[in-house]
């Protein structure tokens, strides 16, 4: 047991290692802007309550403004830096940048890493709060638009852009329904 | 937020060691409620144990046929498993309607019970003019004569108007689980039921675990019979605590209830479990007016504060409401 | 097609970019975390500060012990009023002197959050644990936080940033006297607060004798003129740019005290230095909406047309500085009567001091007009629609002159096709989906046009590509890329040739992104020195190696133009469903259908208009910051706490426009950054009266609001015996359940908020 305050540290982002030395109190969020120049996650509220700064953590979404970095350690962590294929587009940031997904941009690594995140969760069948029957029988509930806003809420878009928001979500689901005006 | 020492423990009795050892440490789980409150003041550890490496992360059958959840289970999986899904929906909805995806992915069962109240009083770090005794014990409450349109009806003292934000633990009062834990004398169990001391005078002291115990999972007992359901109101559709929510399971037989379970949420300091109303309700007639009964019962004790009042109609409203879907649900 | 052999400068698009969709230039800078917003620049030697905030609601600070957090790890300063650097006292801004600016100056506190010490260590760690130390003693004074009428401390506005503070015409009381109908009712609105996305941030450092500063700033150019003055430096010697910028609608138009306070700190230290402010800081520092206490009274004839309008508004400001919230300004241009006043009072309190939020006075006053509105036409048994078609102004009604386009019945027209308002039973709280009550709502939208001058400089490359360089702000409206549009046709070439660089204070005056006049003002600008370089280049002028560049200043063309009453209108619709058990209300469509002069770009317009209707929804059922009359702050200064609608509280949201020129106007780009967020807040709140027949007045409109209020008994059967002119529902509340114990305790509420008046 040691009385260290702070640790050296290796976060594997994007599938590169960085070791560092933390002070126990750094977040992962602020690991990554301040001493990794990973800025594109961002902080709106740094108390887990505007989603600003989704990042993946071993492929589930999470908050990295609760996260302490020392506590990330070993984990896969995915930052929207991480989510392109080189100079290609993921799916997602192609349908967000193609339906105007956002306004000012600020929620918007946080909406595209929550969206990867929620296509996975239906793929695995997860239910949500939007789901009228829960049991497995019941069978996965279709990608609805309610389900996606549900799934989608724990990001806050100032802006209001929620609707194009959810018809990035629902076109990188394939499963837009909706006809773009 | 203070310096802090941190480990990651390896094994229970390691963690159970280290938090006998030091009234500063504390458990880290998700850290989702914990490491705001390290931000905002309301905490301030010198040592955190880690639990992420601890074996209990897991869901197993018990023996006759409840669940055995791991401490550790975050809140996704457990609202994610098959066997939550199909014998404890209530419990599933429960944890669904709480916080956002990426809060329930990191957000673990023992630190869902152990949550602090969103009471804003305590949340802004209370001042000489606004205290809090959860903040400051014997200072006082600022929202008995302040704001408090969502605090308490149920079971306050003035020396704490606050309530519990969990959804979870409102499911978790109905279906009669039991919280274990560890301590450095051996392990140990309570009731979800008693796991939360009443507020009284000493508000700041929120649970019955003994000093430095490690709450280790949940087992829930076999689901009651009859379909349950979970229903949340709060002010925006979605990502907002609960202003009121219900947990009900009810058993109909020939239009008569057998068995019902109610639990009431956003109510109290705890979880509210509604035994006046399941004894009304138990062997009547499964009806609306029976329903609206054993829910004045229950309601009777209510001491609503002057912008608070609402609660008590629109917990009257849910009881009616969901044991209706509930009956309708069984005669399909 | 021939082969091409042209120079590239020649190319003449075959299609004008403006009016066509085009993605965001930096669209892809936005999905790949690319952008960098204020807080997102590195520098060598960073240093943080954070900022320590008033804990007592008034009074004066009597000691700040700094030395012990000066001993602190990492610490480099404390700043505080005993040794902080001086700032100009008599400070004159972009928008006019304003005290809120003398950061560390004096040892008053004049609110609960006013800064009163700045730490910078090397850390954000390190500075946030050291200013939660930093112990600061107050004397404190009695305070007072609460907005009512009838307070002694108010008096009435002399002005407002919308015009004068009261205008009247004719004779109000003989009209109202003489009215067939007559409508009073007292509207509400809470204290609102901005939150963008982006908390406020800054760095700062000294560079080549140059102050740098890297700001979230609506107007990096008047933020740098402010700054220089109140530092008293020489304008050329202070610099900031906010490349990209998280949100503002209207927090980021001034300097803030991250601001100030990272360039003293900087100065101090001869260090960069950037302060980021949290979430909860951003709730006291940043301005806010102040609650408003609106009461209006129409009286009309039986045929609805208007005799008396008069709309007398209070609104709060802070002791240090006097921002009235223009809420009355809104029907001078909206609706004339015979008799007609507009009214606003003021009531400096112990509270921050409030600023623009999107649509300032529109938001407000239009709820509570259009809400008076649609009262009345239930009185008249009009529709809605139909009323303020009789109601159509001739001219200003305040100003007497005349429109420059009107088009606000043709938005009527146009929404109410689309929307399927024909045949809408009028009868409140007679449609049902389960539990669900149902209603729709309709409310006018109006938002003044108006020009700012600006500079731009247009460059042509030898290469055939072209620079833009104009000192505006794209904070999420898409300012960069309709730029980038104008300027494309203005040079007659495709827009991927054309670069335009924004927010950077060398570039020239021009106007903050605000008051839906940025890319209006930018646009003209931009427009005028991309047309001079065309038409260089047309009469054959050369191109040097460093490029051939024109400088273009509107401020002749903006003071010339004609006066006329220039605004743009919408019609707003929507849909609710109330649960009147528990009180839960969701918006199941709106639609706005706006006259906004030309859309420069369909893709990211419909997309700004959407996010304005937004904030009507947000408005009329979620927002709220509930200050505690205690201690003077806010018991819910966070995103948990102050709830901003969510995706799940957000339906499909249908904007259309008509077309709406305006020859006097060589753009022709009206603004559209407000206008969404005017009357949607009415046209939810009548949609849920429609739907329970009981008129909500106070904002928002949350459960427990309607569970106290009840709802209009709803019966399977069809309703039979309720024509159109039934009598006025009023507002005493008819539960549908029967009345408990409960119920009875939980009118209070309203009795209490009704006592404020």
């Amino acid at each position: 047991m040691t009385e260290a305050t702070s640790s050296v540290i290796t976060l594997h982002i994007n599938g590169t290692p960085h070791t560092l030395t933390v002070d126990h109190r750094t977040t992962l969020l602020d690991a990554l802007r301040e001493r990794l120049a990973l800025t594109g996650t961002k902080k709106g509220c740094d108390q887990g309550q505007c989603g600003a700064c989704t990042v993946l953590l071993d492929g589930r979404r999470a908050v990295a403004c609760l996260q302490l970095a020392v506590a990330a350690e070993g984990r896969a962590i995915t930052t929207i830096e991480g989510v392109a294929d080189g100079d290609r587009l993921h799916p997602v940031q192609q349908a967000f940048l193609e339906l105007d997904g956002y306004q000012c941009g600020y929620c918007t690594p946080g909406q595209i890493c929550s969206a990867l995140a929620v296509l996975d969760e239906h793929a695995a069948g997860w239910p949500s709060a939007a789901t009228a029957d829960v049991r497995p029988e019941a069978g996965p509930p279709a990608l609805t638009d309610a389900e996606i806003r549900e799934r989608m809420s724990g990001n806050l878009c100032r802006c209001g852009a929620y609707p194009t928001i959810v018809r990035a979500v629902a076109r990188a689901a394939g499963a837009e329904s909706e006809v773009v005006a | 937020m203070r310096e802090f020492r941190y480990h990651r423990a390896a094994a229970t009795a390691d963690a159970v060691a280290l938090l006998a050892a030091d009234p500063e440490a504390r458990p880290l789980g998700g850290g989702t409620n914990l490491v705001d409150l390290m931000k905002t003041g309301a905490e301030r550890p010198a040592l955190l144990v880690d639990l992420r490496d601890l074996p209990l992360d897991r869901i197993e059958t018990t023996a006759d046929g409840g669940l055995r959840v791991g401490a550790t289970v975050t809140n996704s999986d457990l609202a994610a498993h098959p066997e939550v899904r199909r014998r404890y929906p209530m419990l599933t909805q429960a944890v669904l309607a709480g916080a956002s995806g990426q809060l329930r992915n990191m957000a673990t069962v023992g630190g869902n019970l152990l949550q602090r109240t969103r009471c804003g009083y305590f949340t802004a770090g209370a001042t000489e003019a606004a205290p809090c005794n959860k903040r400051a014990p014997g200072s006082g409450c600022a929202a008995v004569a302040g704001e408090h349109r969502n605090h308490a009806v149920l079971g306050a003292s003035a020396h704490c108007v606050a309530v519990h934000p969990s959804d979870m633990a409102v499911a978790l009062a109905a279906l009669d689980a039991v919280v274990t834990y560890e301590t450095a004398d051996g392990p140990g169990e309570l009731p979800l039921t008693a796991f939360y001391r009443p507020v009284g005078d000493t508000p700041h002291q929120e649970t019955a675990l003994p000093p430095g115990a490690l709450v280790t999972g949940v087992v829930l007992p076999p689901a009651p019979p009859g379909a349950s359901r979970y229903r949340k109101v709060r002010d925006r559709a979605s990502y907002a605590f609960a202003i009121g929510s219900l947990a009900a399971a009810l058993d109909v037989r020939d239009g008569v209830v057998r068995e019902a379970r109610l639990a009431f949420g956003a109510v109290a300091s705890h979880p509210w479990r509604a035994r006046r109303a399941e004894q009304a309700l138990t062997g009547g007639p499964a009806d609306a007016a029976a329903f609206a009964a054993a829910a004045d019962a229950e309601l009777a004790a209510a001491r609503p504060l002057p912008h608070n009042g609402y609660k008590l109609p629109l917990l009257r409203d849910l009881v009616v409401d969901v044991l209706t879907a509930l009956t309708e649900e069984a005669a399909a | 097609m021939t082969t091409a052999t042209t120079a590239p400068a020649a190319t003449t698009p075959a299609t004008p970019s403006v009016g066509a969709s085009h993605l965001r230039v930096e669209g892809r800078d936005k999905v790949t975390g690319a952008a960098r917003y204020a807080a997102d620049h590195p520098a060598d030697g960073l240093a943080h500060g954070w900022i320590v905030l008033s804990t007592v609601a008034r009074g004066r600070i009597r000691s700040v012990d700094d030395a012990p957090v000066r001993a602190m790890p990492g610490v480099l300063t404390v700043l505080h009023h005993g040794n902080a650097p001086r700032l100009k006292e008599d400070f004159a801004g972009t928008f006019g002197p304003d005290a809120t600016t003398r950061i560390l100056q004096h040892d008053r506190v004049p609110h609960a959050g006013w800064p009163v010490a700045c730490v910078v260590a090397e850390t954000p760690e390190q500075a946030r644990e050291a200013a939660e130390a930093l112990v600061v003693t107050y004397d404190t004074e009695p305070h007072d936080v609460t907005l009512r009428p009838g307070h002694p401390g108010s008096h009435p506005a002399e002005t407002t940033a919308m015009g004068p503070g009261r205008t009247e015409k004719g004779d109000v009381e003989a009209e109202l006297a003489a009215s067939d109908i007559v409508v009073d009712a007292w509207y509400t609105t809470p204290e609102e607060h901005h939150n963008p996305m982006e908390p406020h941030a800054a760095m700062a450092r000294w560079e080549d004798g140059r102050l740098e500063v890297v700001d979230s700033t609506q107007g990096a150019y008047a933020t740098a003129r402010d700054l220089a003055q109140l530092l008293g430096l020489d304008p050329a010697d202070v610099r900031v740019r906010s490349e990209h910028v998280g949100g503002g609608f209207g927090s980021k138009a001034q300097a803030r005290p991250h601001l100030v306070l990272a360039a003293m700190a900087a100065t101090v230290l001869g260090r960069p230095v950037r302060i980021a402010l949290t979430r909860r800081q951003t709730f006291s520092l940043i301005g806010h909406r102040s609650a408003t206490v609106q009461r209006v009274r129409l009286g009309a004839g039986a045929d609805g047309r208007l005799r008396a309008l008069d709309h007398a508004a209070l609104s709060a400001t802070s002791t240090v500085h006097e921002f009235v919230e223009p809420s009355a300004a809104y029907a001078r241009s909206m609706y004339d009567a015979s008799g007609h006043r507009t009214v606003h009072r003021v009531l400096p309190l112990d509270v921050p001091t409030p600023t623009f939020m999107r649509a300032p006075g529109e938001a407000p006053g239009s709820f509570a007009v259009e809400c008076a509105l649609d009262e009345l036409a239930e009185r008249c048994g009009l529709d809605p629609i139909v009323l303020r078609a009789r109601n159509e102004p001739a001219a200003g009604p305040v100003s007497g002159l005349p429109f420059a386009g009107h088009r606000l019945a043709d938005c009527f027209t146009e929404g109410a096709r689309r929307f399927g308002w024909a045949g809408r039973d009028p009868r409140p709280g007679v449609r049902r989906d389960g539990r669900w009550l149902l209603g729709t709502g309709t409310a006018a939208s109006s938002f003044f046009t108006g020009a700012f001058p600006a500079t731009a400089t247009a460059t042509a490359h030898a290469d055939g590509a072209f620079t833009v360089r104009i000192a505006a702000a794209d904070i999420g409206t898409g300012a960069r890329t309709a730029l980038t549009q104008l300027a494309a046709d203005a040079l007659d070439v495709a827009p991927d040739r054309v670069r335009v660089l924004i927010a950077d204070s060398d570039f020239g005056d021009a106007w903050v992104a605000g008051g839906s006049m940025g890319t209006r003002s930018w646009g003209w600008a931009v427009r005028l020195a991309a047309r001079d370089l065309r038409d260089r280049l047309a009469s054959g002028a050369g191109i040097p190696p460093e490029g051939l560049t024109v400088r273009a200043n509107t401020e002749e063309a903006v003071r010339s133009l004609a006066a006329y009453e220039r605004h743009a209108y919408g019609a707003q619709f929507a849909e609710v469903a109330v649960d009147p058990g528990t009180g839960e209300i969701r918006v199941r469509r709106m639609l706005g259908v706006f006259a906004a002069g030309r859309i420069v770009n369909p893709l990211t317009a419909r997309n700004q208009l959407t996010g304005g209707m937004v904030w009507g929804l947000s408005m009329a059922l979620h927002e709220e910051a509930v200050r505690d009359t205690a201690s003077g702050g806010l018991v819910n200064a966070d995103l948990a706490g102050y709830h901003v609608a969510a995706h799940a509280d957000v339906p499909a949201i249908e904007v259309a426009w008509l077309d709406d020129p305006d020859p006097d106007d060589p753009v022709g780009i009206k603004g559209i950054g407000e206008i969404g967020t005017v009357g949607s807040a009415a046209a939810v709140a009548n949609a849920v009266w429609h739907a329970t027949g009981v008129r909500h007045r106070d904002l928002p409109i949350r459960p427990d609001r309607v569970l106290a209020g009840g709802a209009a008994p709803v019966t399977a059967a069809p309703v039979t015996a309720a024509p159109v002119t039934a009598a006025p529902v009023t507002a005493a509340p008819v539960t549908a359940a029967p009345v408990t114990a409960a119920s009875v305790t939980a009118a209070p509420v309203e009795q209490d908020r009704a006592g404020h008046r």
